[in-house]
């Protein structure tokens, strides 16, 4: 029991830093990228080919996250200058990266078994595995919280945010949207390719078919943290998709001890992330929002 | 301050709904003109607005603004020199921000924004104290977000966030048509302090012909995309609302079309 929710909060940490990733685009800029399916595997694959090769894991964890930085500044350019709406912008930067990924590995997956990666340092104090994996990914959820908490409370970071928002407006106030865009775009997938890397790294293993559904997961873990922990403020907002990833985590590996096949999970996220979306009508239809109908009215 | 000169724009061209809005429309803003702009559905006002604001390009003609060539700048470049209030009152804010929030981005309007604080303290007492002269007890209310306001504070927000930098020309496009008669009056009367109180260059379209004549120091008349009457002065002062469908009418050849301009 102490065991799977350890390796759920060793999971949901790593998950963490590409929801993070996921919020930025969905709710900051209102904007459902597909990039993110893409850049996942990028990263894991950068840092399978980077330490498979004998780079240091670090920079190779680092250049995963430049990678994915390049994905979404390709779909930014595709969305903003080519004027392709942002969903088919991001299907399209997906789709070349399953090419550009299968090129990086040059095969379909890479085995990181026995390999130095970037746990080890931390394995080496003494820490076994799990417990490796959960500092290192406190540590980078907590400085990514940080940063991006700081980030969005400056000129730039407000600008952005208000780009999600009102487009119309931020124009009216001498802002280029297009920029704005792009710049989310590539903060957002810069970080889900950092967990891509983080997460291949803990699997010890790097596979193309990885980021297939890791938009669901996002956005499940997402919503999740919305529903449970609160949106009161931005930085509540940002530890909130923490837990949401640790708790969707909890949830799959309950869901898998009460005999559910792993080939199903997919599906269950589906249905999760659809019944989430669909709350609040569902709280509507089962609960009718009541309006105050005076006497007189009633018989009009 | 704004000098238009033969700007022409079309919709559609070469379509089924090609349609002219504006043809060979020039116009001379003097710094401190407040400019009414008043005109039927379809007029041009609108988009003569546009084009100046760079939402729409013109397809010949050129737009300075303080001996500025815009012409061919983008919106969110023109906007440096730009204040813009809209028709309607969910536009002119981002609704999901605090209202602190709005007014910063707005402080900054035509500046480069980088890694500094959106938002410092100093600012904060500023715009307490000149939310606390809008009289609407908004400077207790920084933190709120800014789309649990009503439309007429928000209105009177995108007025004051036009204005914060003061802008070369103050673009007002039927500011208050979407606001209750009460509230329109409100946001009429704190429009001409803000513009009195900053000696503002300003171009207000509007559907109300009372409004257009009590309001600034010159009229101007559009229709079918052309600029029919301007009037301005003492001739100005003495106008009512009889003189103008008069003059309009002989200046038209045809009836000023009697839509929300008469009602309202």
């Amino acid at each position: 029991m102490v065991e799977v929710i350890k390796g759920a909060l060793s999971l949901g940490l790593l998950w963490a830093i590409m929801t993070i990733g996921v919020y930025i685009t969905y709710r900051i800029l209102s904007i459902a990228d597909l990039t993110v399916e893409g850049s996942i595997t990028l990263g894991a694959a950068i840092a399978a080919h980077a330490i498979t090769s004998g780079m240091n894991p670090y920079l190779g964890t680092l250049i995963a996250l430049l990678g994915g930085m390049a994905a979404g500044l390709c779909t930014g350019l595709l969305h903003t200058k080519l004027k392709i709406p942002a969903l088919l912008s991001g299907i399209l930067t997906m789709i070349g990266l399953y090419s550009i990924n299968l090129r990086v590995m040059g095969k379909a997956n890479i085995s990181l078994l026995r390999m130095e990666n970037v746990y080890t340092v931390f394995e080496n104090m003494g820490l076994e595995p799990t417990w490796a994996t959960i500092t290192l990914g406190a540590i980078s959820v907590a400085a990514i919280v940080c940063l991006l908490y700081w980030f969005f409370g400056t000129e730039l970071g407000c600008a952005i945010r208000a780009t999600g928002n009102n487009p119309y407006m931020v124009r009216a106030q001498g802002i280029n949207t297009n920029t704005m865009i792009i710049i989310g775009l590539v903060i957002s997938n810069g970080l889900v390719s950092l967990g891509g890397a983080l997460i291949a790294q803990n699997q010890n293993f790097s596979d193309i078919g990885m980021g297939t559904g890791s938009i669901v997961i996002g956005l499940a873990s997402v919503i999740i943290g919305e529903v449970l922990f609160g949106k009161r403020n931005f930085f509540m907002r940002l530890t909130s998709l923490v837990f949401g990833a640790i708790t969707y985590r909890i949830i799959i590996a309950f869901v898998l001890k009460l005999g559910m096949h792993s080939n199903d999970l997919k599906l269950f996220t589906a249905i999760t992330v659809a019944i989430a979306l669909s709350l609040p009508m569902i709280k509507d239809f089962v609960n009718p929002p009541k309006i105050a109908i005076g006497e007189g009215e009633q018989d009009a | 301050m704004l000098r238009i000169d033969g700007v022409y724009k079309v919709f559609n061209p070469g379509t089924v709904n090609q349609k002219t809005a504006l043809r060979n429309v020039s116009l001379d803003m003097k710094e401190g003109d407040f400019i009414t702009l008043i005109g039927g559905n379809g007029a041009g006002k609108s988009t003569l607005l546009n084009c100046i604001a760079g939402v729409y390009g013109v397809d010949k003609g050129s737009i300075n603004i303080a001996g500025v060539d815009v012409t061919k700048l983008t919106e969110y470049k023109r906007a440096a020199f730009l204040g813009r209030v809209f028709q309607d009152p969910m536009m002119g804010t981002a609704s999901d921000m605090i209202l602190e929030e709005n007014l910063a981005l707005a402080l900054r309007r035509g500046k480069p924004r980088g890694l500094r604080w959106g938002i410092s303290n100093k600012e904060r007492e500023v715009y307490r104290e000149l939310l606390s002269h809008l009289g609407l007890g908004l400077e207790h209310r920084l933190n709120v977000k800014v789309k649990l306001l009503s439309g007429g504070q928000r209105q009177a927000i995108t007025l004051l966030m036009a204005t914060l930098n003061k802008p070369k020309v103050l673009l007002l496009d039927e500011h208050t048509a979407a606001l209750d008669p009460k509230t329109a009056a409100i946001v009429l009367d704190l429009t001409e302090r803000l513009v009195h109180e900053n000696g503002l260059t300003t171009l207000m379209v509007t559907h109300n012909m009372r409004d257009a004549i009590r309001y600034g120091n010159r009229l101007i008349m559009m229709h079918d995309g052309r600029i029919f009457l301007d009037i301005q002065g003492e001739e100005k002062k003495k106008l009512t609302v009889e003189e103008l469908l008069a003059r309009f009418g002989s200046a038209s050849g045809q009836e000023f079309s009697y839509d929300r301009a008469l009602l309202s």
